[in-house]
């Protein structure tokens, strides 16, 4: 997995709440059987009309967020489907950081798997950075996860809580499957204890 | 004397393989239910990094979301990309040894319903699934969610996952439900009370008379859309009506082994005094036949309401109706009896067990459905289809103008061709009327399978409670 210490870069405004994951990455590119390559269908039906040809009001399609490396969205960003396939087109786009006031689990989750931070942030901030984000390609937010801070482009910090076991294989860019394979002897342990307790499992 | 513990408590508690120091636990697995879509980059994983499956004889396959649901599919699947996904799921079962059932068996349907009917899903088990709708599992007094394909692969290659503890959540219905008034109209109700952020970060327990009163059908109905209420799980403490399901089934325990399980079984509940994070209480008696509006679940009102108003809402709410209204085609202060529709699906991994499609057939008897509606039953599983048709429930589906369609996830997510038209508007028993979840353009309706078949009737969103 892809590190992920800091970042300084222009921030996307999606001030729309709920915003789901079949907006993500509708479900006709969930046939693939790859991880990669599905940036160019990242909110496939906000970004593109039926011809396929961009619509123009779209934040992403706008000159100067069309490099965005930080989302700042509305409230419960991710609900929906558990599809890994909604931060791998968000990390294909090129987008690392999301920021909300609150994210659905399974979403939240898969981030942290792929290199992608997911922040939480209480609602008078997020409405700042929205604000800052705003401001279009000039207005830079820096994330430090180290620091656990985001710092808007008038230099207002804030800081934000992140589970430490998921920072630190985040920051090293760590393989969970890995390191649980450390814990193997736990595991045989337990398949013997279940097996004289629960057998019919 | 140790303190009460509530019921996901016990479960959590009996599955920790590990515990590290900053609290992070190894949460043991006891069931992994694998479909198509988001199982391939799992096994591509463990392929490249010469992994095994940790424990086969626990994980259990079937095909799902891309197969077609049309008599005649034994022909094969005419999108490539599905077809591939399929075929890889057949061959990444057979490689790595796990149980499966192809499209062509006929206990083969929507892995949420076959887990339970196989008998794969028993109490105080943990079963995950690469989606989220394995919360219905929690049915059975399982702790059950969806996971990532990152997670399908961690489970895949060590049979644990990497967890940290929900907090817990009480929503209790007290007292009887009224005519009409279902499982879907129960946990559509909680949601609309409750919002699509409202179970974040928590594990439901479900409970109350009108809880206990559900068959298991409407249990898995109930705990099925608790992820569309945000939370992690949603849970029913197991009792006589469980085991009597469970009791059988091809793969649940027999004989001393049964004996054995079911005195465990009976442990499975939250101890009086447990505590809970959260509660949320509703009175049985004042839930409605309820239908969604918008284009999220939250999005709930009784069938004798109107069309909302942006102004009626607060804070981002504001501008994301005005957004769904204008989706939906529809205007603020329209009775929803009278908005019209296309199309009726019934099915999906909510409502197409056995139960619901008598409550449909119920409805639906010597009544044809209106002129140039499309209607469409499409059973939870193969043996669904097979006892509906034993029971003559297909017969008055087809009389009454109803396509009846082989077992599949169909129309709920629109993968398989299955699809509304830019425009369409449907009546339907799913789960989800995000933007676009039938297909592009597509309008959704949620609702329970009595009032889609009483829409089917009318062609239009329809109190059923008039039609019994």
């Amino acid at each position: 997995m892809d590190k992920f210490e800091k970042l300084s870069g222009v921030a996307a405004p999606m001030p729309l709440i709920n915003i789901d994951t079949d907006m993500i990455i509708p479900k006709v590119f969930l046939k693939t059987i790859k991880r990669s390559g599905l940036g160019v269908n990242l909110f496939d039906e906000m970004r593109y009309d039926d011809d396929r040809a961009e619509i123009p009001d779209f934040v992403l399609n706008k000159a100067q967020y069309r490099n965005a490396e930080i989302l700042v969205a509305g409230d419960n960003f991710g609900c929906g489907s558990s599809r890994e396939h909604a931060p791998w087109a968000i990390k294909d786009f090129g987008i690392r950081c999301i920021i909300s006031t609150s994210f659905a689990d399974i979403f939240y989750n898969n981030c942290f798997k792929n290199g992608v931070l997911p922040i939480i942030l209480p609602q008078e901030q997020v409405d700042a950075l929205m604000k800052d984000a705003e401001k279009g390609s000039n207005a830079r937010i820096e994330i430090d996860l180290a620091d656990q801070t985001v710092t808007s482009s008038d230099g207002d910090v804030y800081s934000f809580e992140v589970d430490a076991f998921k920072k630190h294989c985040l920051l090293n860019g760590l393989d969970d499957i890995g390191l649980t394979m450390e814990k193997v002897g736990s595991i045989d342990n337990y398949e013997a204890q279940l097996s004289s307790e629960r057998p019919w499992v | 004397m140790t303190a009460p513990k509530t019921l996901y408590d016990k479960i959590w508690d009996a599955h920790v393989a590990h515990t590290s120091e900053d609290g992070t636990c190894l949460l043991y697995i006891d069931r992994h239910l694998v479909h198509e879509v988001t199982s391939p980059q799992a096994f591509e994983g463990l392929r490249m990094a010469n992994r095994t499956v940790r424990a086969p004889e626990k994980t259990i396959a079937v095909p799902d979301h891309n197969v077609p649901t049309t008599l005649d599919r034994a022909k094969g699947i005419d999108n490539e990309e599905s077809r591939i996904q399929v075929e890889s799921l057949d061959k990444n079962a057979k490689d790595f040894g796990i149980h499966y059932y192809p499209v062509s068996d006929v206990r083969q349907g929507i892995v949420h319903i076959v887990g339970p009917e196989q008998g794969w899903t028993l109490p105080g088990m943990t079963v995950v699934c690469g989606d989220s709708h394995t919360a219905t599992h929690g049915a059975f007094g399982a702790l059950a969610h969806g996971i990532g394909t990152s997670e399908v692969e961690h489970v895949l290659a060590t049979q644990t996952l990497i967890q940290k503890k929900s907090k817990n959540m009480k929503v209790e219905i007290t007292g009887q439900l009224r005519p009409g008034v279902t499982a879907k109209d129960i946990t559509l109700s909680v949601i609309g009370e409750t919002g699509t952020a409202g179970g974040t970060g928590y594990v439901i327990e479900y409970c109350g008379q009108a809880i206990r009163d559900l068959s298991m059908e409407g249990r898995m109905t109930v705990c099925n859309m608790a992820i569309e209420g945000g939370a992690r799980a949603g849970l029913i403490a197991p009792d006589e009506k469980t085991f009597e399901y469970c009791k059988g089934r091809a793969h649940a325990p027999k004989g001393a082994a049964w004996e054995a399980a079911l005195a465990y079984w009976k442990t499975l509940f939250s101890d009086d005094g447990a505590h809970f994070d959260k509660v949320v209480t509703i009175k049985g008696e004042d839930i409605a036949p309820v239908v969604t509006w918008g284009t999220s679940p939250e999005d709930v009102l009784p069938i004798t309401a109107s069309v909302p108003a942006p102004s009626d809402f607060d804070g981002g709410k504001v501008d994301a109706v005005a957004r769904s209204l204008e989706y939906m085609g529809l205007n603020s202060g329209t009775p929803l009896s009278e908005v019209e529709i296309d199309t009726v699906f019934i099915g999906s991994c909510t409502n197409g067990r056995i139960e619901d499609l008598r409550a449909a057939a119920e409805i639906l008897k010597g009544k044809k459905i209106k002129d140039g509606m499309r209607a469409m039953v499409v059973p939870g599983s193969g043996l669904v289809r097979a006892q509906a048709e034993e029971e003559g429930l297909a017969d008055i589906f087809l009389e009454a103008g109803f396509e009846w369609r082989l077992a599949g996830c169909s129309m709920c997510l629109a993968m398989n061709p299955d699809q509304l038209a830019p425009g369409e508007r449907c009546a339907a028993t799913s789960n989800r009327n995000f933007e676009g979840r039938q297909g592009r353009g597509g309008r959704t309706h949620l609702m329970s399978p009595a009032m889609a078949a009483a829409a089917a009737v009318t062609g239009k969103l329809t109190d059923v409670r008039e039609l019994i």
